[in-house]
This record gives structure tokens, sequence and C-alpha cells, in this order.
């Protein structure tokens, strides 16, 4: 039984079902299919693995070092769209929300 | 300033924690989010507008909508997924990339059907990555490769991948903050990672 399972899908299908099968969206009967396939093909089982690390290594990308003078820009920028005048006391938190800050 | 300085004393805070600091207008909690969410912001929002320069544009204004719109923001996602999802209307509505008669999916297979035999069977045995190559999967090398091939996919592949893969949203979230369906957000990952792979597998397969 379990070969004919396996004949029923061909590397070149079931290589696209690596995503739906990661993402827990294939149905039960795709599942068995599927993972009856990878056990009788390397091939496929290493592409799956090789998927899963290209995964991996995407989530390494880091993003870029934010560089102190954009901090500042945005500092700044803060300071007008509170409304009030740069440098004062940033703590008073009575002073109006966010209803009312026009610059 | 005597209460900022004493919970930077303590552990790392929360989004929740800032974020109710930052309601009450402190800006040493304005500065902590954008020093934790900055980096992020711009790599979304590169994902989907031309440039770099507009890019830093359209986080600038999703940085004003957050203090603008602090009240609205109700905790029932997660701050990073609220904030993608001002960045991304914003960042539409200052030009996408994208042609708006772009096919949202150009179909066709994922993996190159010349690797196939006529009964669908791989031609040449898939060489595994493993082991030995941590060496080879250095961050530092690898990082400008990946970022690269992510620039080059295409816009819709492109800002699902860094959202799922780079940024970490559950599939969830990257359907909310890009409005598509969970099974266009599966077909568009699917084919991103595809390509990335190809993109990976002269560096890290048998030598």
């Amino acid at each position: 039984m379990p070969r004919l399972l396996r004949r029923d899908l061909v590397c070149q299908q079931a290589v696209e079902l690596v995503t739906a099968y990661l993402e827990g969206a294939l149905s039960r009967r795709q599942r068995r299919r599927f993972e009856a396939h990878l056990r009788g093909c390397p091939n496929c089982s290493a592409y799956l693995e090789q998927i899963r690390v290209t995964i991996a290594l995407v989530g390494r990308v880091e993003p870029e070092d934010l560089d102190p003078e954009a901090r500042r820009d945005l500092t700044d920028l803060y300071r007008r769209w509170r409304g009030g005048s740069a440098g004062g006391d940033t703590h008073g938190a009575g002073d109006g929300g966010n209803g009312g800050n026009e610059p | 300033m005597g209460r900022a300085v004493l919970l930077r004393c303590g552990a790392v805070e929360t989004d929740v924690e800032l974020l109710g600091r930052l309601r009450g207008g402190d800006e040493e909690a304005f500065v902590a989010l954008v020093t934790r969410y900055q980096g992020s912001l711009l790599r979304v929002a590169r994902s989907i507008v031309p440039t770099s320069a507009v890019a830093e544009e359209v986080v600038q204004d999703t940085w004003m909508g957050v203090v603008r719109g602090i009240d609205s923001f109700e905790g029932r996602s997660s701050l990073k997924t609220w904030l993608f999802r001002i960045l991304v209307n914003r960042a539409r509505s200052a030009g996408a990339r994208e042609r708006p008669t772009a096919p949202l999916d150009p179909g066709g297979p994922s993996v190159d059907p010349a690797r196939f035999d006529g009964g669908g069977a791989w031609k040449e045995p898939v060489a595994p990555w493993t082991d030995d190559t941590d060496a080879r999967l250095d961050a530092a090398t690898l990082g400008p490769v990946l970022r690269a091939a992510l620039d080059e996919l295409p816009d819709r592949q492109r800002q699902v991948v860094t959202l799922r893969d780079v940024e970490g949203l559950s599939s969830e979230d990257a359907c909310a903050v890009l409005g598509i369906s969970a099974g266009n957000q599966r077909i568009l990952l699917h084919r991103g990672r595809a390509r990335l792979r190809t993109v990976l597998e002269p560096r890290l397969g048998r030598p």
C-alpha cells in the first residue's frame, strides 16, 4: 500500500507542496501522501531540508543599525508632533494627548 | 526624568510599558520604540516603495501616525503588526514599486522543470546542505547575498517573505498587514522561498 501512495506523487509535484506542508495547510490525506513520498525519496527530503535552512538564514538577515543622526531627527520631529516647545519637560502627561497638536 | 532612569535600570521594557509611557507623552519611550522598530520598519517599507529615500519618508510618516494615533491601538494585535499595518497603508499611498497591472502570481512551477525527468523525478540527486555548513552559513557572508536576492523577488513575494521569514510574523498577521488571502499568501511565500533557495544552492551545495 505505501508503495502505491508513493507512486501517486512524483517529485515535481511534491516540491510544490513543501510550503503548504510547512504551514500545516495540507489536508490529512495530502499530508500522508507527501510524507510517504518523503520517506521513499532522499532527494525531496533534502529539498525540504534546504527550504528549512533557507528560512532560517533569511531570518538572520539583520536590519541596518539606526544611525544616531536619524534618531536625533526623529526625536526633533517627535517634539514638533507633540506640539510643545523643544527641549522642555517631556513628562508633562497632562498636556492634551493627541487631540490638538497642530504644528 | 527620575522615572525613566529608574525604569532603564530594570529589565528591558515591554512594548506595552513603552506604549503606556508614550501615551503620557514620554519622549524617552518614543526613542526606545524607534530604536526597537526602525530597522524593521525601514526593511518592510523598502520592500514596498522604490527607493530608500521614499522608505525613510514613509517610516517617518508612520511614526507620526503612531504618535497621533496611539489611542487607537487596542492591543488586539502585537505592536509590531499594528506598526506594519500603518506602514503598509502609508507606503502604498506613497507609491508602491509595483505596477497596478502586475499579475498577482506569475504561475508556473517553483522549481525549474529542467531539473526533472519525463516522469517528474529529479534528474540529478539533490545534495544536502547539512553539517559542515556552519562556516559557510556565516551570516556576514550570506547577509548581502540574501538581501540582494530578496530585493530581486517580484514585489508581492518580497513583501510576504519579508514579513514572514525576515520579521517573523504569523501567516495570519502577514495576511492582515498586506490585505491578502491566506491562499495567496502561501503561494507568494512558496515562490519566494523557492527562489531564495535557488540563489543559495550554488553557495551551500557540496563543492
